[in-house]
Formats: structure tokens, C-alpha cells, sequence
């Protein structure tokens, strides 16, 4: 599903691809999903009032390394992650792409969200920025860095971030 | 209030009965009632000395329902102030942190300086002699006091001693606040969330071991994912306490690493030596027994009503506050060693991270238990919960209930002021 790269990678490859893996994050393919990371990846979502913070010295809300990712993903189609069990339904919005620096096969990648979760009937909203560093490897855009970064002040009323973010 | 019980809860020792009415945890006018009784008379965790180090140092926060600021004057003294101007009411610090040497309100521009003397009024002259500036100083609470760092609050003028109040609760503040010689720091960076259910709930939720195993299933997989040994079982047995004023806690042994300093495979063998040398250094300073509690064994401690530190993957400082029957906001952070390296901050960040705060492997699924246990009180006919578990034990566990009974004993006596209580208040008074 990644897109194949020409010479330079176009914003329009690069909108494709962050639909193509929301589309994976909504549908609960995670499985998929883990397939877009590099093996050195990280995830990670920082702490509301500390938004630029380094998770080596600033409390975050998650800062995931490649085996903590894949183990989420693992428990979180599991049955024991409560909070996901049933699985919420999650719609995101992706938009404002911008390439911000594109080094030979790595590209540097903001844009915006809103990811809407609905269960138990409670729609929660998350708003923030996304921060990608996508390499090129075998011809396919794979995530090295993933930062969603909220602008929300505080999880109120949301209470966590159970899902992928 | 109407239809007030003699006692929301029914405490039979003789045949180890304990129920808790759920109305506790749903009627608005019992908020209101914990408001008076609970969150205006006991001493109330404001913040860390830590969180303000330097002259002007700010941050301003909601505790007890009130918006303060926590500020250290140019004179280096540590204060608790209301923020709301004494004019006519807006909050002068709009800020969450900072570093100031007047904080001005915006509306009529009344200007305070750090210590909250009243220094600056536009147009005095207007008026009368009458008007007196030292009068007009930001207003504080009427108790302040701290023990190791932690700052609390109280809204009872007559408040016993805070080091009286915590009784029995300074011991394990110690275990804590000793882990470094030159003192422990609140870490940057702050877990804000929220719960919809009643604050109770999380009291009883932070202290309770008997919920471990099954509403955290998924974090012992992820031990085992990350090279932690479960054969011989998640080894938890251990002592619960109550500490005296409703306080509780449970220590016990547990499979994870500890930052200071249980080694587990996950944090890398290089890390292995070092590891034993922090435990040694602990055991110099503390002798062999307590260094091994301190660095081996794990904590959770309530300290009543409202705040938590627990001692575990990491240590987390929690406090949270109602702001309706069914609604809490939560603030968590991070307690470490103001000595530790960069590398073992970094190290101890990460392990805080897979249990707790609110993306973590364990903190998500306690939210969504919680909310669950308030869905299930709108079944108004289902009046009591039990929390009877290990009441006949003479050796009480942390899967016991002790705690949670610890903490209900201590808050019905509050609310329905009971003899002892009014008794206690009398000889304060």
C-alpha cells in the first residue's frame, strides 16, 4: 500500500500514504499498520502543557520504542485492554500536509488532526499535529518517527489515549 | 440533606462485614457535603517545593476546587496564594508556569508582587483615606505547611499540625524522599486527565491490589514480551496498612524493574552493575534492611484523602479532584532523585511509562473500569458495594481490602461527623 517513489516524493504520495494509514488505524488493521514502521520506530505523544518536551527528560503521555509499539499493538487486539475491549470506533480527519524537509530518502512531515472516538456513548475529539520522519526503503515510504502532538490542554474529558493516536 | 444516613457505610468487625451505599458515589449532595467536611478541613496537597525552585519561580493550578498560585517570593519563602484579585475578583495569574516578580491584573491593572502584598493601584488618590493597601494583599489559605517538599494546604484554620495530620503516612514520605541525598525533584511534564466517575473511586482503584491481575492482564504480557520471568508467578504477597487519619497504604514485591535500583533484563545489561551499585549506595546511607525495601519493594500510598504516591514502575504523585458526582480531574507526575544521571532519568521516564498515566499499558484500562463501575450505579435498586475482602485476617495483604475500608472508615467519620469527630474538633477548637 505504500506509495512507489520517484526521484522526489510529492506531497500528493505523501497525503496518499497518512490516508492510506488512517484508513489501516480506523479499520482496527493493525496488524497492517505495524508493517508501515521502521524497525528502529518510535511513537510517541507528549505531555499536554510540556507539547515540545523530550520523553529523555519530560514526563510524557507515551513514548513508544519498536518492541513497545508492537506489544501495544498486540495487547490492544488482545482481549485483556480493557478500555479497547470492545474496540472503539475512531474516525480521523487528516489535513495541512506539508513536506518540511526532504533529505535524500528521508522526508520530514507535519500535518494536522482530529481523531473523533465513539464508545460506550461518549464521543471523544483529540486535535493536534502530527510530526512524521518517513524514510524511503525498497522503494516504500515506511514511519521512522510518529509524535502526535495534542493541542488539547489536558485529557478532560477524554481521560486516556487507549487507541493509537 | 434529605434522606441522610447514620452511617453510609455498615462496618461489622465481629462478622467481617463492610459495605460501602453507592449513593456516596453518585449524589451531588454528598459532594457538597465533601466539600465542607473533607476538602475544607483536611490538609490538602498543593504541590512540590521542587516545581518552584528560584526566587519568582510560579505555577498556578486548581486545588481543593480553587484556583492558587504556588510561588516562592524574591525572599525565597515558599507561598500558597488565591488567585483572584482583591479588587473585584479575576484571576491575576493567567499563566500555568513561569517566573515572575509582580503578577498585575488585567481588569483594573491592581498589581501584587510575589509575596502577594498589594503594590500597585492605578489612580489611588480617588480614594478615601479609608483604603488601606495592606489590607488588599492576595488572599491565602489559612494553613501552609510541608513535609519533605510536599506542600499542603488547609482550609481549617484549626488544622491539626500537618505532621500530625499524615501520622503513621511520613514513614513511607520518607521511604520516598530518601531515595536521594540531595533530594527528589517533580520531573517537567504533567499527566492531565480525567475520569468520569467519582473521585472515591480512584482512592479505592490506587490502592488496591486485588484488582492487579485481572484489569491488568495485559501489562504482565508485556513484562513477559520485555524479558521479565512470571513462571514462578507475578509474585505480589506482602503487608496493607492503615497509617492512621484514614491514610493506608500496601507494600509488596512485584516482577518489574525498579529505577532505584531493581535491575530487570529490559533495562540492558550494561545497566546491570550500575544497578547493584545505586542499591549499595542505598544500603551504606540506610544499612541492608531498609535499602532493600526502599530499592526492592513497591509502594502505594494514600494519603487522605486525595493524593497518591506510589512507588512502583517509577514513582507517580497523583492528585485529583471532583467536579461533580460522576466527574474527576487528575493530575499525575513524575517524582525522581534531583541527582540521578541523564541516562537514568531517561531510563526511569521510560518504565514509569508502560504501567502508568493515562497511555499507558495499565492507567487506560483503570479509567475504563472506573467509568464502568459508574455506569453501573445508574442500577440505583443495587444499593451497597462490599468491600469486605481479608476483614477477619490478622495479617492483611495488599489483595485484601484494608485500605479501601481504611479510607471509608476515616471519610464516614467526616461526613457524618460522627462523636470522635466532633469530639476531635471541640479539643482543636
Amino acid at each position: 500500500m505504500a506509495a512507489q517513489l520517484g526521484p522526489a516524493v510529492t506531497r500528493e504520495q505523501i497525503e496518499d500514504f497518512l490516508y492510506a494509514e488512517a484508513a489501516l488505524l480506523d479499520e482496527w488493521r493493525l496488524q497492517e499498520w505495524l508493517e508501515l514502521l521502521t524497525e528502529d520506530v518510535t511513537y510517541s505523544v507528549p505531555a499536554t502543557d510540556v507539547p515540545d518536551g523530550d520523553a529523555k527528560d519530560t514526563l510524557f503521555l507515551i513514548a513508544d520504542d519498536a518492541l513497545r509499539v508492537r506489544s501495544r499493538v498486540k495487547q490492544l487486539l488482545g482481549k485483556s485492554a480493557w478500555a479497547e475491549n470492545p474496540h472503539s470506533r475512531t474516525r480521523r480527519l487528516i489535513s495541512n500536509v506539508r513536506i518540511r524537509e526532504a533529505n535524500g530518502e528521508t522526508v520530514r512531515v507535519t500535518a494536522n488532526f482530529i481523531v473523533y472516538r465513539m464508545r460506550l456513548d461518549q464521543v471523544d475529539t483529540y486535535v493536534g499535529r502530527y510530526e512524521y520522519t518517513l524514510v524511503q526503503q525498497e522503494g516504500q515510504l515506511k514511519i521512522r518517527e510518529r509524535k502526535a502532538i495534542l493541542d488539547l490542554e489536558a485529557l478532560r474529558p477524554q481521560g486516556k489515549v487507549s487507541i493509537i493516536l | 440533606m434529605d434522606n441522610a444516613l447514620a452511617s453510609w457505610i455498615i462496618d461489622n468487625r465481629e462478622e467481617g462485614v463492610f459495605r460501602v451505599n453507592r449513593r456516596t458515589l453518585t449524589d451531588p449532595q454528598i459532594l457538597a457535603l465533601e466539600k465542607e467536611r473533607v476538602f475544607d478541613r483536611c490538609w490538602i496537597y498543593a504541590g512540590h517545593e521542587s516545581e518552584i525552585p528560584n526566587p519568582g519561580d510560579f505555577r498556578a493550578r486548581n486545588v481543593a476546587g480553587r484556583p492558587v498560585i504556588l510561588v516562592r517570593g524574591s525572599d525565597q519563602q515558599v507561598r500558597v496564594l488565591l488567585n483572584t484579585c482583591r479588587h473585584r475578583g479575576a484571576l491575576v495569574c493567567r499563566e500555568r508556569a513561569g517566573n515572575a516578580k509582580t503578577f498585575q491584573c488585567p481588569y483594573h491593572a491592581w498589581t501584587y508582587n510575589n509575596r502577594g502584598e498589594l503594590v500597585g493601584v492605578p489612580g489611588e488618590d480617588a480614594y478615601s483615606p479609608a483604603f488601606d493597601r495592606q489590607q488588599f494583599a492576595l488572599a491565602t489559605p489559612p494553613r501552609l505547611e510541608s513535609y519533605r517538599g510536599f506542600l499542603f494546604i488547609s482550609f481549617d484554620l484549626a488544622a491539626e499540625p500537618l505532621e500530625d495530620y499524615l501520622a503513621g503516612a511520613t514513614e513511607y514520605l520518607d521511604l520516598v524522599s530518601d531515595q536521594s541525598a540531595v533530594g527528589m525533584e517533580i520531573v517537567g511534564g504533567t499527566q492531565a486527565y480525567s475520569m468520569r466517575a467519582n473521585w472515591k473511586l480512584l482512592v479505592e482503584n490506587s490502592i488496591d491490589g486485588y484488582h492487579g491481575i485481572p484489569t491488568h492482564q495485559r501489562f504482565f504480557t508485556f513484562l513477559v514480551d520485555s524479558g521479565i520471568d512470571l513462571r514462578g508467578g507475578p509474585r505480589i504477597p506482602g503487608v496493607a496498612k492503615a497509617l492512621g487519619n484514614g491514610h493506608a497504604v500496601m507494600e509488596y514485591d512485584a516482577p518489574w524493574g525498579r529505577p532505584l535500583a531493581r535491575w530487570v533484563p529490559a533495562f540492558g545489561e550494561a545497566k546491570k552493575a550500575e544497578f547493584a551499585a545505586l542499591h549499595k549506595a542505598l544500603e551504606e546511607r540506610f544499612g541492608p534492611e531498609r535499602a532493600h525495601r526502599m530499592s526492592q519493594y513497591n509502594r502505594n500510598l494514600l494519603i487522605f484523602p486525595n493524593l497518591i504516591i506510589n512507588d512502583i514502575t517509577a514513582i507517580t504523585v497523583r492528585t485529583f479532584f471532583p467536579v461533580a458526582a460522576d466527574y474527576m480531574e487528575i493530575n499525575a507526575w513524575a517524582l525522581a532523585p534531583k541527582d540521578e544521571t541523564p541516562e537514568n532519568r531517561a531510563l526511569r521516564l521510560d518504565n514509569f511509562l508502560t504501567f502508568l498515566g493515562p497511555g499507558g499499558f495499565a492507567t487506560p484500562d483503570d479509567v475504563d473500569m472506573l467509568e464502568s463501575c459508574q455506569r453501573g450505579f445508574l442500577n440505583r435498586e443495587v444499593e451497597w458495594s462490599d468491600i469486605s475482602r481479608g476483614m477477619k485476617s490478622d495479617h492483611p495483604v495488599p489483595t485484601d481490602e484494608l485500605q479501601l475500608r481504611t479510607f471509608w472508615r476515616r471519610w464516614n467519620e467526616l461526613i457524618t461527623l460522627s462523636q470522635s469527630v466532633r469530639a476531635s474538633a471541640q479539643q482543636a477548637a
